[in-house]
C-alpha cells in the first residue's frame, strides 16, 4: 500500500490549514495584525516562531544532504546558530526598543527610520526580496522531492512543487502570522520526535554510531573533518561568522523580533535556544547512515528520505514526508508574508502615496501568489543544493550587518550615505559571485568578503562625508543598564 | 556591565578552538573528536550565556520596557 504515505502527507496538511483557519478566525485582520499579531506573543510563541525559522527544509532534508555529500564542512550549521544568540543578547533588545519607539512593522522601516532615507528603505526591501527567493527555492525544492519519494515516483518532483506553492500561499492568505505559530507548535513537536526517532534508529540499522563512523572513515579517510574539500578550516571560519551575524538579518528574521513581548525574551533565547541546536546532530546521523544505506545518490539532497524509503514501511514514510512538509510550510509561509508585505509596505506604499491601507493590503496579498509563481518557475529550473540556495541568500541579507550593527550601537558609525553605498557595494559583489558561481575565494566564503569590503566603505564613506542632521540613534536612548 | 565580556569565549572555542580539533580520533561519546568537540562547544555557549543572564543586571528587577 505505496498510497499510505501520500494519504498521510496529505492529511497533515489539511491539519495544518485548519489550525491556520482557527487562529486567524474572530480577528480584525488588518496589516499590522497579519504582520506582528499586535506585539502579543510571549516566551513560549517568540520561542516557538524562532525555532519555527530554524528547523527548515534547510536543516531537514539540506543538512541531511550536505553530511551525506561533503561531510566535515556540515559542521558551519550546527556552529553559526549558538554564535547567533550569542550577539543575539547584545543587539536584538536595541532593535526591539527601537522599533517599538517608533511602532515599525518592517525591516526597512528600521533604515528609513534610522538614516531617514526613503530610497535606502526600499532598496533594503529590494535585496531582503532577492535573498529571499532562493531561501523560499529551497522549501519549495525539499517539498517537491518529498512528493516525489513518498509517491513512489507517481507524482514529479516539478508537480510536486506545484502542489507546496498552492498550499503554502493559501495558508498565508488565510491565517497570516498567527497560524504560522500555531502550526510551528504542531511542526516543533513532529519533527523532534521524527528526527529523535531516525536520528537513533537508522544509526543503530548500520551497526551503531561508532562503527557507523568507523566504517564511513575507512570508505573515505578525511571526509569527517575539514579539509579534504576546499571547504577548509578557512572556509568554516568565514562561513559561520557571516551566517552568524546574518542570522537576524533576514527579513522575516528581523520582523520577527518586533513581535516579543518585551525585550528580556531575547536575553533568556540567548541561554536555551543553543542547545536546541543539538537536535541538528540527529538530522547528521541520518545523512551519515544514508552513505552505508543508499550510497552513490547523485542529489545529495534526497539522502533521508531515500534512506528511509529503503528501511520503512509506506505508512512511516508518510509520517516523516508530512513532517517534512511542516518543516517547509511554517519558515515557507514566513517568508512569503515577509517578502509581500516588503514589496507592497515598503516600496508600494511609498511610490503610491494615494492608496488606502486596504489596498496595501490587497496588494500584498496579491503578491504573495506573485512571488510564490516566481519562486515555482525558479525551483523547477534549478538543481541546485539546498544548502547552497541558502548560502546565497545568507550573502544578499548579511550585507544588512554593518549599517544595523553601526547604527544600534554608535551615534556616527554609519551615515545615509555610508550605508547605501555599503550595501550597493556588498550586494552587487555578491552578484557577481552568483553570476560567476564563486562561491570561495582563497579558501574563505565570497560572501565573507563582500561583507567585509562592505563594511570598510561603509566606514570610510560615513567618515568622509558630513554627518546627516544628528538622527536619533537607539544608543541614545539605551538605559544606563544597557 | 563587565560579566558581559563572558561572551566573548563561545566565538573563541567555535573559531579559534576548532584549529586545535580537525581530528577524527579520538572518539568521544561515540563521535569523531571533531564532532564531539563541536557539540561541546554549543553547550559550552549555553553555559555561558546563562552565567551572563544570570550576573547581568539588565535582567535585575521587574520588565520595565512592558
Amino acid at each position: 500500500m505505496h498510497s499510505a504515505a501520500l494519504v498521510i502527507i496529505f492529511l497533515t496538511v489539511v491539519i495544518a490549514l485548519i489550525l491556520g483557519l482557527l487562529a486567524a478566525r474572530g480577528k480584525q485582520m488588518n496589516l499590522q495584525q497579519w504582520t506582528v499579531a499586535g506585539r502579543s506573543f510571549g516566551a513560549l510563541f517568540v520561542f516557538l516562531l524562532m525555532a519555527g525559522d530554524i528547523y527548515t527544509t534547510f536543516t531537514f532534508l539540506g543538512g541531511s544532504g550536505w553530511s551525506y555529500g561533503v561531510g566535515g564542512p556540515t559542521l558551519y550549521i550546527l556552529s553559526y546558530g549558538s554564535l547567533a544568540y550569542v550577539l543575539a543578547y547584545f543587539m536584538l533588545p536595541r532593535i526591539w526598543r527601537y522599533a517599538k519607539t517608533h511602532n515599525l512593522i518592517s525591516q526597512p522601516d528600521y533604515f528609513e527610520q534610522r538614516f531617514q532615507s526613503k530610497g535606502l528603505s526600499m532598496l533594503v526591501a529590494l535585496v531582503g526580496v532577492v535573498a529571499i527567493i532562493p531561501y523560499l527555492q529551497s522549501q519549495f525544492t525539499g517539498l517537491g522531492l518529498i512528493v516525489e519519494i513518498a509517491s513512489y515516483g507517481s507524482i514529479s518532483a516539478v508537480w510536486g512543487m506545484v502542489i507546496a506553492m498552492f498550499v503554502i500561499a493559501i495558508y498565508v492568505t488565510l491565517s497570516g502570522v498567527r497560524g504560522s505559530a500555531w502550526t510551528a507548535a504542531l511542526k516543533d513537536i513532529v519533527l523532534l520526535a521524527v528526527v529523535l526517532f531516525i536520528g537513533i534508529a537508522l544509526p543503530l540499522h548500520v551497526g551503531g554510531f561508532s562503527a557507523m563512523f568507523h566504517k564511513i572513515d575507512a570508505l573515505k579517510p578525511g571526509f569527517l573533518t575539514f579539509g579534504s574539500t576546499a571547504q577548509g578550516i578557512p572556509w568554516f571560519i568565514s562561513t559561520v561568522l557571516m551566517t552568524a551575524v546574518g542570522f537576524y538579518m533576514w527579513p522575516h528574521a528581523f520582523g520577527a523580533v518586533y513581535t516579543a513581548k518585551n525585550e528580556r525574551v531575547f536575553r533568556n533565547n540567548a541561554m536555551f535556544l543553543p542547545l536546541y541546536q543539538l537536535i541538528l546532530l540527529f538530522v547528521f546521523f541520518v545523512g551519515f547512515a544514508a552513505i552505508l544505506i543508499v550510497p552513490g545518490l547523485t542529489n545529495s539532497n534526497l539522502a533521508l528520505m531515500s534512506a528511509v524509503t529503503k528501511v520503512y514501511a509506506p505508512w512511516f514514510v508518510g509520517v516523516i514526508g508530512g513532517a517534512g512538509m511542516l518543516a517547509a510550510l511554517v519558515p515557507g509561509s514566513l517568508m512569503l508574508i515577509g517578502a509581500s508585505t516588503l514589496l507592497a509596505e515598503n516600496i508600494y506604499r511609498p511610490l503610491s502615496r494615494s492608496a488606502t491601507p486596504s489596498q496595501v493590503q490587497l496588494v500584498a496579498r496579491v503578491l504573495v501568489w506573485v512571488i510564490a509563481a516566481i519562486t515555482l518557475f525558479f525551483s523547477a529550473n534549478s538543481n541546485a543544493t539546498i544548502v547552497a540556495l541558502l548560502l546565497m541568500g545568507y550573502n544578499f541579507v548579511t550585507q544588512f550587518f554593518p549599517a544595523v550593527i553601526l547604527g544600534i550601537f554608535t551615534q556616527r558609525g554609519a551615515n545615509r550615505i555610508g550605508a547605501i553605498s555599503g550595501i550597493v557595494v556588498g550586494v552587487i559583489l555578491v552578484a557577481i559571485f552568483a553570476l560567476t558561481g564563486t562561491s570561495i575565494i582563497w579558501g574563505l566564503n565570497s560572501g565573507f568578503l563582500a561583507v567585509i569590503a562592505n563594511a570598510i566603505v561603509v566606514l570610510a564613506v560615513s567618515a568622509a562625508t558630513p554627518s546627516s542632521a544628528v538622527v536619533e540613534s537607539p544608543s541614545a536612548k539605551a538605559t544606563p543598564a544597557d | 556591565m563587565a560579566i558581559r565580556w563572558l561572551a566573548i569565549l563561545p566565538p573563541l572555542a567555535f573559531l579559534v578552538g576548532v584549529l586545535f580539533a580537525n581530528s577524527v580520533t579520538p572518539y568521544v561519546l561515540g563521535l569523531p573528536f571533531l564532532w564531539f568537540y563541536i557539540s561541546a562547544c554549543v553547550v559550552f555557549t549555553a553555559l555561558v550565556m546563562i552565567v551572563v543572564y544570570v550576573l547581568d543586571p539588565a535582567n535585575k528587577g521587574p520588565e520595565l520596557q512592558d
